[in-house]
């Protein structure tokens, strides 16, 4: 019957024997519990992907694992289904969320706030080069393989009618169940964001054999969600992520943060980890919570260019993800 | 301190607790009255905990638009126009034949005995309903879902898939399970080892499984489009599923499925006239070739002289499909072959347990009195049978029911399938869960229903 029920009998059962109750301070709760609860995308090479010993390593899962460091706990990843992610962040079973588009229904009617996009990208077709196809608007009639509860699957339907063409959904509740059906030639096209595809296309029979057609049809900017209420908590995320640009702003690495903090002169590096001023007592955490999350997973460009860069196994270039004073969107407000 | 007796032997005793009738009312009362009370407050402090987390409750979002697609979605049958008068004139139909039956109970007789009450009743049951809907055909209104449909039709479009694969699945189930189940009482040593092996392995492997080996290790491994196993365009196989001609009906379809109607009351009429003849004289008037004859000759030739009732659409390769015909998808066909191989393992257990609580000297008393082995099968075996059988075969269509949620491991759009959808989409999650419970409570109830009704039936009628 899969989660969702779970979730609904285990919200009823609960609801009989709780008293109304208002959920704690986050950090509070991850501290005591020692271990930051972090969702992660069902196997997504360069995102999210565990090796077959269970060590997972990916760009969100890097992200986590600075948060954690910033807090001094230990991480735990979730890759369950992405159509319960919202209701299980909002009952607090998760603390973090990653890869979830940023969008108005899902910051205003979901009790969820998204506090930073951390990758932008937008949606994409992946089809097999033997269908002759070279561009989206020639799918009319085409079968689509796509994910239950992703903003892909509702952008899908806006572009086939937006495009006065028909289209045959094939919805799974899991990505890798969609990939496997896609490489079964089940549907003649697999949708998702373009850089997942990208990442995936590597577990298929024949990775060479398939091309992502050129058409992005939507915006898909890729953000970290917290519990709507706790802004402690979402100040924690957000600057963690913002410490993780102005690191790379700054040219401090994973490898010499510890001997910036020491000899840095810059006033802004300063503050920021720890030598001078309070914002770490003012976040809630100790004066090196951007020592220990730069540490932890190395700047943003770092983590980019270890999970999903020109020398990773998915070649990804920049792109939008550029800092923004190099052309890109990705931008810190100053820590002062 | 003890205070002396105040016993009086003229003072009536206190009647009400020692009437074990009035305290185990008042016992009742009670529990039903806890249950309420811990029911009641699970709902506050359901609504009370949604509040503080910020998560409101509301149906209001069944009117939005869903904005997601849904393949092999059926159309929605609007419960207007035409719709409206079929349903009313059913109800009307079932509710006389109801009443006509109470009628003929209260003077101690059965519709049954009287051969024109026989027609009138299968008229209002069978003809009414047909003809109100040939009349109003035109009147007819469905919505095809699209993704500009409402939340509410999507999960109507849910509900009917479930309902598509749980009819279809209980009648296949019931037939394979009854033909295993007699076959493990075959003594052909092979026949019988053969479904013991059947019943044997496929009820102890679990059901999700098997859905998953028809779907990725079967059905995704057939030819691809362009590639299809044909059988003349008459039968279709792919990877994207089974193909095959879809009827239209023609002008004539209305006047073919009257004159069968007349054929069959001509059949009621001739095989109560045997009946009789037979308990009159014992002699045997041929019904079953004749009524063959008759369901054959009939609508043929009203074909040869007036012309098809239906007409065929055949599929045909468009782009990356075909289009047009009737298709099952993978996910449907599955979804039913999981299913139904499983529930019929079960059925042919219990098939096979409910002939063998038939004592051995039921059989022998029939065979003595000369019944030949479809007499003592229709008239001592199968109704002491069934009567064993019933109560947990439906056991077995509730779970298919409930087990047709698995289809969203497939992508399958079902009721859990779409639901699943919806929460994820709208956030609903309270609401949608609250609802599916509701559709599937109510499914089951109906079967129940049926097979209770059924049971009362066939089960032993002292005199």
């Amino acid at each position: 019957m899969g989660r969702i029920f779970l979730f609904g009998l285990a919200l009823l059962l609960a609801g009989a024997f709780m008293a109304p109750s208002v959920l704690g301070s986050t950090l509070d709760d991850v501290r005591k519990r020692g271990e930051l609860r972090c969702w992660v995308a069902p196997s997504l090479p360069g995102y999210a992907f565990p090796d077959k010993k269970g060590n997972w390593s990916g760009f969100e899962v890097d992200f986590c694992r600075a948060v954690a460091a910033a807090v001094g706990v230990k991480v735990k990843f979730d890759p369950s289904s992405p159509r319960d992610r919202f209701n299980s962040l909002a009952l607090g079973s998760l603390d973090i969320m990653t890869h979830a588009t940023w969008t108005i229904s899902r910051d205003t009617r979901l009790s969820t706030d998204f506090v930073a996009v951390v990758f932008y990208d937008g949606q994409g077709f992946m089809v097999r080069k033997s269908l002759g196809v070279d561009s989206a608007k020639k799918l009319n009639n085409a079968s689509v393989c796509v994910l239950t509860g992703t903003t892909t699957e509702l952008n899908l339907a806006d572009y086939f009618r937006s495009n006065g063409m028909k289209y045959r959904p094939v919805v799974f509740d899991n990505p890798i169940k969609a990939l496997k059906a896609y490489d079964n030639n089940r549907c003649d096209v697999l949708t998702n964001d373009a850089s997942g595809l990208a990442a995936r296309k590597g577990l298929l029979k024949n990775p060479d054999e398939n091309i992502l057609l050129p058409e992005i049809i939507s915006k898909e900017p890729l953000g970290i969600v917290v519990r709507h209420g706790d802004k402690q908590w979402a100040d924690i995320v957000r600057w963690v992520h913002n410490a993780m640009i102005i690191a790379e702003e700054k040219g401090i690495t994973q490898a010499n943060v510890e001997r910036m903090a020491r000899t840095s002169k810059d006033p802004e590096v300063q503050r920021m980890l720890g030598k001078t001023g309070s914002v770490g007592k003012d976040l809630g955490l100790s004066s090196d919570w951007a020592l220990n999350a730069i540490k932890a997973a190395g700047n943003y460009g770092e983590n980019f260019a270890r999970n999903l860069g020109k020398k990773s196994k998915i070649g990804l270039s920049r792109g939008l993800n550029r800092l923004w004073n190099k052309g890109g969107l990705i931008y810190a407000p100053p820590i002062r | 301190m003890k205070k002396g007796p105040r016993f009086k032997p003229s003072a009536p005793l206190n009647t009400f607790w020692r009437d074990p009738d009035k305290r185990g009312v008042v016992y009742q009362v009670l529990i039903f009255s806890l249950v309420l009370w811990l029911g009641y407050k699970t709902f506050r402090t359901t609504l009370a905990n949604m509040a503080a987390k910020g998560i409101s409750s509301s149906f209001d979002f069944l009117n939005n638009e869903a904005g997601f697609g849904i393949d092999e979605a059926l159309p929605i049958p609007l419960l207007r126009g035409g719709i409206a008068y079929f349903i009313f004139a059913l109800a009307f139909g079932l509710m006389a034949v109801f009443l006509l039956a109470r009628w003929r109970a209260s003077r101690g007789k059965t519709i049954g005995e009287s051969t024109p009450l026989v027609l009138l009743s299968l008229a209002l049951i069978f003809f009414l309903p047909v003809l109100v809907l040939h009349a109003t055909y035109d009147t007819i209104e469905t919505e095809t879902y699209t993704e500009a449909s409402s939340y509410g039709s999507a999960l109507i479009v849910g509900v009917l898939n479930t309902l598509k694969i749980s009819v279809v699945g209980c009648i296949l189930a019931t037939v394979l399970g009854f033909l295993v189940g007699l076959a493990r009482l075959s003594t052909n040593f092979l026949v019988n080892k053969l479904a013991s092996a059947y019943v044997e392995v496929l009820r102890n492997i679990p059901l999700l499984l098997q859905i998953f080996f028809w779907y990725f290790a079967v059905l995704q491994t057939l030819p691809s489009v362009r590639q299809s196993l044909t059988w003349s365009n008459l039968f279709i196989l792919n990877n994207r599923g089974v193909l095959l001609p879809s009827p239209h009906p023609t002008q004539w379809f209305a006047t073919t499925l009257f004159l069968s109607f007349g054929v069959i009351a001509g059949i009621v009429l001739l095989a109560r006239h045997a009946a009789r003849v037979k308990n009159l004289t014992g002699r045997q008037v041929p019904v079953f070739l004749p009524s063959l004859a008759l369901l054959a000759g009939v609508p043929g030739l009203a074909w040869w002289i007036l012309g098809p009732p239906v007409t065929f659409t055949y599929p045909v390769l468009t782009g990356f499909n075909y289009e047009g015909g009737i298709a099952l998808s993978p996910e449907y066909a599955s979804l039913l072959f999981g299913l139904t191989v499983y529930t019929s393992a079960q059925i042919a257990e219990i098939v096979r347990g409910g002939i063998q609580a038939v004592p051995l000297g039921q059989w022998e008393a029939a065979r003595s009195l000369g019944m030949n082995e479809w007499q003592l099968m229709r008239f001592v075996v199968t109704p002491q049978a069934l009567r064993v059988i019933i109560p947990p075969l439906t056991s077995q269509y509730l779970n298919l029911t409930k087990n047709s949620s698995l289809g969203v491991s497939v992508a399958y759009p079902e009721l859990v399938a779409v639901g699943g959808t919806a929460i994820s989409q709208s956030g609903r999650a309270i609401e949608i869960i609250g609802l599916t419970m509701a559709v599937y409570l109510t499914i089951s109830l109906l079967i129940s229903l049926a097979m209770n009704w059924y049971n009362a039936r066939a089960k032993l009628v002292e005199r």
